[in-house]
């Protein structure tokens, strides 16, 4: 019975439709704009964890007067830097919605193969292939050619970026055993030291890159179109192929870029410490998964601002260093830090008043 | 349909006498300085099906979380054959009373449709270990009781709208509840399936069950319910049986002033030299759709009517690059964009209205600014730079266009009622100014007033030039049109222009001779 739906359905949705378009529409337009309730509390939620950053600040100072003397502060925000640039890039993958477990791997691997070909023989495993000048674009060039292979098996061939980045975790960090026979490699070229090592106007390098990066991130984020782009696909990616979003081009770029952010990390680190460990990175993501997280970025994607990100990261350095300076002892720091991320994501929770996803 | 004769024996009949199934009286309900609901009430007698109506934001989702025990009124009370509604915690209690089928799903797809019946009740056996033999049959005695015609192996991803309906409603009364809310069911539904779900709320309705009918398509309350009431702005309007409501007067209770009956206004034509916004040649997509072609002149509304598995929204998909096809061109505005490419489409000239906007239209978290604009980048700063201020004066335009009612442009676009999402989506496929606007079932889903707002939008923008190509199966829709072009089973089979009859339209998409 096919027919007895539409029968009748003429006059009276007929007249619905054909009466007056707009005039008589009751609804005025809207109310005039102005910094509504509503966009003020996104805003704050940016600054959710700034309260907090503060009461540590001041339990660091009590605890011990180092604290806010700058040599630490220059000490904390050195020593985050390197792992910012992971919380850099995974913010960007998170907000599309996918995620990278590999970073971690990469920013061991990217300056390890530069070590590796550039570190003259005699010295570990080094080849000695090329000059040192080339350790920097050797770090990128790995950064992007791992980018590329993450983006190529989860964009073009779609499989699940979990699982993939999980096996590229795996292979890559067996590279770096492989080609340092599980040794450190040390006698750096000079050009992989500069940036973890220099000073401009008494700031170390990488903070002043950690700070332009995360300050383009923060634009390129939210003032852009592939910014936008970058949420729309995370919060609804068939909405943003039918809104005219080159979707999968989109994902490329996140997926390199945040290899490139991973390898320059890594480099940053291997510069301070003036070596590439075979270790170098190894579980570090968890770090960064907790930092993004606890700075409002969601897993599901779509949500997350860069600041955020960096304040949690910021955060949890900023307690890590706070239980140093209280004396605790080297091997509870593991415990305490597991601990502080649970208690930090609690209280996200509770003041972010959202379930987290 | 012939589900009565297979129903269980203990089959009531209505009994309009008896204490009502389920009432509401005098309920308040706030929500924060918004309020829902304004004293307002029902009376669902047993055995009828009660249409509930209202424009979006009439207070009818309100009613139904609170008649369904999963948010607390602020005043009034709630009764249940004359009883007092059982305390918001006894779950097991409201759901021997009453059940909701909403329009969203409320099924695991990935569990079986007998694990989703049991769901929380599983049949146990030796050792308090699930039985999953038990659990079928009993899962398959529950849909023979009541005719519902679906293997309980199968997993409930896979089931239709119609059936999924089903198994919800089958999942209901397993509960004991004969008192069930539908919400919207129609709205997902092609005709046929329409025709199916009627037969079945008829049938049970035999077996004394009621039903309260949530629905925008005023023709389908004509045809299945018994009585209406009608909520506007949190009020309630009136309560009358629907046979003595003229239909007039019922669109008047719900918008607030009397609409009388106007016929269709008769649109302009346009000139005979004007362009050619769309040419489509020997489109072509394996199954879906064969040897489609037809032309878009600028200022010319052309309908892709048919039903669910026509094609035409396929096409419509097609047109915008969602899709590309096998074989065959699309042309819009004389450009040869690139086929399955958006961004191609869009330069092309092209602005485009998803099927969905949950699905396809809107991504809910961000604002409506960011929504309103999202196919327009260029339009917002230079090389690639978002200038916040420009964005949002961009959007206030298109709020203001589109009368969207939004406290402003930065509000998440889940924040919005219904008709305001789609106006959302309409903003965006007109942002770019577009020469050909490609709609697919623009107004689903969306109330009375919205609905005409929105195909008046269409109206003006092909009046000023732009071809339109609407793909739907709604007749409202369709009647905008200066032709229509039917699909079926993915061809064009007819031609109809302005001022079709009705049957002979949808006698066409339903693919059924109307003579024979």
């Amino acid at each position: 019975m096919p027919d007895t739906t539409p029968d009748t359905t003429r006059e009276t949705t007929g007249t619905v439709s054909a009466g007056s378009s707009s005039e008589g529409a009751a609804a005025p337009g809207a109310r005039p704009f102005g910094p509504g309730g509503a966009v003020s509390l996104v805003r704050l939620r940016d600054f959710a964890l700034v309260p907090a950053i503060i009461v540590i600040a001041i339990i660091g100072q009590i605890v011990n007067p180092i604290f806010l003397r700058s040599d630490n502060l220059i000490n904390i925000l050195q020593t985050m830097s390197e792992i910012a640039l992971l919380v850099l890039a995974q913010t960007i993958v998170l907000v599309t919605g996918k995620m990278d477990l590999s970073l971690e791997s990469t920013f061991g691997l990217a300056p390890g193969v530069a070590a590796w070909l550039t570190v003259a023989v005699g010295a570990g495993h080094g080849l000695g292939l090329v000059p040192g000048g080339w350790a920097i674009p050797i770090t990128l060039a790995v950064g992007v050619l791992i980018g590329i292979f993450n983006a190529l098996l989860i964009v073009r061939f779609g499989l699940h970026g979990f699982i993939v980045t999980l096996g590229m975790l795996i292979v890559l960090r067996g590279l770096l055993t492989g080609i340092s026979g599980g040794q450190t490699f040390f006698n750096l070229p000079p050009s992989m030291m500069y940036l973890g090592t220099t000073s401009w106007l008494g700031l170390p390098v990488s903070v002043w890159l950690c700070f332009a990066l995360f300050a383009a991130g923060i634009v390129v984020l939210g003032h852009t179109s592939f910014g936008r782009a970058l949420y729309a696909i995370g919060g609804n990616v068939d909405a943003a192929k039918a809104a005219g979003i080159r979707t999968d081009r989109v994902l490329w770029i996140a997926l390199t870029s945040a290899s490139v952010l991973a390898a320059l990390g890594g480099l940053l680190l291997s510069g301070r410490l003036a070596s590439v460990a075979a270790s170098q990175g190894d579980g570090a993501i968890f770090t960064v998964f907790a930092a993004a997280v606890i700075g409002g970025v969601s897993l599901s994607g779509g949500k997350g601002t860069m600041f955020g990100a960096f304040t949690g990261i910021l955060l949890l350095y900023m307690i890590q260093n706070v239980l140093t300076l209280a004396g605790v002892p080297a091997q509870w720091i593991g415990a305490l830090n597991g601990g502080i991320i649970l208690v930090a994501l609690v209280l996200s929770r509770i003041t972010g008043g959202k379930a987290q996803e | 349909m012939t589900e009565a004769a297979t129903g269980p024996a203990s089959a009531r009949a209505p009994d309009p006498a008896g204490p009502a199934v389920a009432e509401a009286a005098g309920v308040t309900k706030r929500f924060g300085e918004t309020v829902a609901l304004d004293r307002v009430g029902i009376t669902v007698r047993p055995g009828e099906t009660h249409a509930l109506v209202g424009r979006n934001g009439a207070g009818k989702s309100t009613l139904v979380s609170i008649l369904t025990g999963l948010q607390e009124p602020d005043a009034g009370t709630v009764s249940f054959g004359g009883r007092p509604a059982p305390r918001p915690s006894e779950r097991a209690a409201w759901r021997e009373r009453v059940a909701c089928v909403y329009q969203k799903s409320m099924i695991i797809p990935e569990l079986t449709v007998a694990e989703n019946l049991y769901l929380g009740r599983p049949d146990r056996g030796v050792g308090g270990l699930i039985s999953w033999s038990g659990m079928r049959r009993k899962a398959r005695e529950l849909l023979a009781t009541w005719s519902v015609d679906v293997d309980v192996r199968t997993p409930a991803g896979e089931l239709s709208v119609e059936q999924r309906q089903f198994v919800e409603i089958a999942r209901a009364l397993s509960f004991g509840a004969r008192f069930i809310i539908l919400d919207e069911p129609t709205a997902q539904l092609d005709g046929t399936a329409i025709a199916r779900l009627f037969g079945r709320i008829r049938a049970l309705q035999e077996q004394g069950v009621t039903f309260l009918f949530i629905s925008h398509h005023l023709e389908e309350i004509y045809e299945i319910c018994d009585t209406v009431t009608v909520f506007r702005d949190a009020r309630h309007i009136l309560s009358a049986p629907v046979a003595e409501l003229p239909r007039a007067e019922l669109v008047a209770a719900m918008t607030g002033e009397a609409t009388g009956l106007q016929s269709a206004a008769v649109r302009r034509q346009p000139p005979a030299d004007a362009g050619v916004a769309l040419d489509v040649r020997g489109l072509s997509h394996d199954d879906v759709y064969r040897d489609i072609g037809f032309q878009v002149r600028a200022g010319e509304i052309v309908g892709l009517a048919g039903g669910g598995g026509s094609g035409k929204t396929e096409v419509a998909e097609t047109i915008v690059g969602l899709r590309a096809a096998s074989s065959g061109t699309v042309e819009i505005d004389g450009n040869r964009p690139r086929p399955g490419s958006v961004p191609g489409a869009l330069r092309a000239g092209a602005g485009f209205v998803p099927q969905d906007r949950h699905h396809q239209g809107l991504v809910s978290m961000m604002s409506v600014a960011d929504n309103a604009t999202m196919s327009v980048p260029g339009r917002l700063g230079r090389a690639g730079f978002i200038d916040g201020r420009r964005r949002d004066e961009l959007a206030a335009t298109f709020i203001s266009n589109l009368e969207i009612k939004t406290p402003g442009p930065r509000l998440p676009v889940s924040g919005l009622s219904g008709g305001n999402q789609q106006k959302v989506v309409m903003a965006r496929a007109l942002a770019g100014d577009p020469r050909l606007l490609v709609l697919i079932t623009p107004t689903a889903g969306v109330d009375v007033r919205s609905k005409e707002f929105l195909l008046g939008k269409v109206e003006e923008v092909a009046g000023a030039g732009t071809g339109v190509v609407i793909a739907s199966d709604e007749l409202d829709d369709l009647r905008l049109c200066d032709r229509v072009l039917v699909m079926f089973q993915g061809r064009v089979v007819a031609e109809m222009a302005a001022g079709w009859n009705d049957h002979e339209l949808v006698a066409a998409m339903e693919g059924v001779d109307i003579d024979a």
